[in-house]
């Protein structure tokens, strides 16, 4: 328990612990503070590896209020994802050393487990019954399961137009599930103003300074996988740009924390072109994040007003990364590769990353030789409408041994 | 031209609790000099020293964000709505 407070990440301005998430003077994000030194003399590289396989293995190092147990902690073994080496991609590229932090792999599976259930146990401790979110669908997908583990009510808003596989994956759990007429974004602004009106945990509107600490595990799972080693390189999608943003602080905690040994990284981000302002801002130079109307396959990085962009360029701009854009084909063409050489299902989120990551290869933006971190937040089975048109049986055939005999002459 | 302004939550205190404030323009800009002589000290909160909109907050003229009409010289028709919405949410 070393939270302190929240600070506005715009003017400094501090506020009591609770479920806000703006400055009340100039609307700039507010932040978790923390008590380093004390965090420092808690945890230390054995503690951890002790900890449970989740992302619960990091507890001292998560926005948990005074007095939260382990028996508070709203649970589904969210977070210590496989990080694999990923060698036959890695040569398809262009990399020497690539590897893969496997977020398929989750409860829910996408990466939104990790900041749920964060989300949920502060929210719980703040005396909220209610859980809702405002969402392009694995968050959706996220907050009903959790909910209904946790006991809790769930209100949950999604574009009316997502995947079929988004919408049950949420509806299974039995939530209030909102579809709304519109884009995520206008999803966004009613959650921002109904959170306004109703006494519920928004997760990413009014309790978002503690959810989005959850992404932090990402880093600190990484490094741990290494060896407590920090990566040279990794490479994050970005819908509002916060997963990245906090990869990196978690990277200079574990700095701070003594955990690992200071060495350079590179953080870089990776968006659908149909839906880039934030790398439209960092390549553009003007660093202004200009709205955009999404219109991408992946619709789980259509966030055309991103809430951390700001954040994410200073993040990629301060350690000498990078950030570029694909197109939908790139992004199917992302999905196949990573399925093909590593046997990785991804969503199109996934296509986004491996496709920006090529195409950073190809440009010469990153080093080829670098240790290399892709982060694969969600998994292909929820996002089949993307490739199911290129995807049939290679061979028809009737039920006879000739039959195929024939049939597999034509192969090779 | 009257309009009415959605007061967000964390800008309350500026209004003395009110939720909503009719006020009078015929741009936005206008209209958020009414409301700053109604509510002395709410235009620091949403404007930048430029005088520019502050880059956390998104305002809304009928349901469309003012970034992609003319900004601050969007026109407001008579009875419109103004929402002024905290950007740090989502994703």
């Amino acid at each position: 328990m070393f939270v302190e407070g929240l600070r506005c990440r715009e003017c400094g301005r501090e506020a009591e612990i609770a479920a806000v998430h703006v400055c009340e003077f100039c609307f700039g994000p507010l932040e978790v503070v923390y008590d380093y030194e004390g965090m420092a003399k808690a945890v230390s590289r054995d503690r951890i590896s002790k900890g449970p396989r989740s992302l619960w293995r990091y507890a001292d190092m998560l926005p948990m209020l005074p007095g939260t147990t382990e028996a508070d902690h709203v649970d589904l073994g969210a977070g210590y994802t496989p990080l694999v080496r990923a060698p036959r991609l890695g040569a398809k590229l262009g990399l020497r050393d690539l590897w893969v932090k496997n977020d398929t792999l989750n409860p829910s599976f996408s990466f939104k487990d990790r900041v749920v259930s964060v989300a949920l146990t502060v929210a719980r401790s703040l005396g909220f019954d209610t859980a809702a979110c405002a969402s392009t669908g694995n968050l959706a997908n996220s907050v009903s399961a959790h909910a209904a583990a946790a006991g809790m009510d769930a209100y949950v808003f999604i574009p009316s137009d997502l995947e079929e596989t988004k919408i049950l994956a949420s509806a299974v759990y039995g939530p209030k599930l909102v579809a709304v007429k519109g884009t995520y974004d206008d999803v966004n602004r009613l959650c921002g103003e109904i959170a306004g009106e109703f006494g519920w945990a928004f997760v990413n509107v009014n309790v978002r300074p503690y959810y989005a600490e959850g992404s932090k595990t990402i880093g600190y799972e990484v490094a741990e996988q290494l060896g407590w080693q920090l990566p040279e390189h990794l490479i994050a999608p970005m819908a509002s740009g916060s997963m990245l943003v906090k990869i990196d602080k978690a990277f200079t905690e574990l700095v701070t924390l003594g955990l690992v040994e200071e060495t350079p990284w590179r953080i870089s981000g990776a968006q659908a072109t149909g839906c880039a302002p934030i790398s439209t801002a960092l390549n553009d130079g003007t660093g202004f994040v200009r709205p955009v109307k999404p219109d991408t396959v992946a619709k789980s990085l259509a966030i055309g007003n991103p809430a951390d962009g700001y954040y994410a360029i200073d993040a990629v701009r301060r350690t000498g990364g990078a950030m570029g854009d694909v197109s939908d084909d790139e992004i199917i063409g992302g999905i196949r590769t990573l399925a093909e050489t590593e046997g990785i299902f991804a969503e199109t989120a996934g296509g986004v990353t491996v496709a920006t990551l090529a195409k950073l290869v190809e440009q010469g933006r990153i080093d080829p030789s670098a240790r290399t971190v892709a982060v694969i937040s969600g998994i292909g089975l929820k996002t089949t409408d993307a490739v199911a048109p290129m995807l049939s049986p290679t061979h028809t055939i009737n039920a006879g041994l000739s039959d195929f005999q024939e049939a597999v002459k034509l192969d090779d | 031209m009257s309009a009415t302004v959605r007061i967000p939550t964390p800008l309350r205190t500026a209004t003395g609790g009110a939720a909503k404030v009719d006020v009078e323009g015929d741009t936005l800009g206008e209209a958020l000099s009414d409301l700053e002589a109604q509510h002395p000290g709410i235009s620091e909160r949403l404007l930048d020293e430029s005088g520019e909109l502050r880059r956390f907050v998104n305002v809304f003229v009928d349901d469309e964000d003012v970034r992609f009409q003319q900004g601050l010289e969007t026109t407001l028709e008579p009875g419109t709505t103004v929402s002024i919405i905290p950007a740090v949410a989502g994703g």
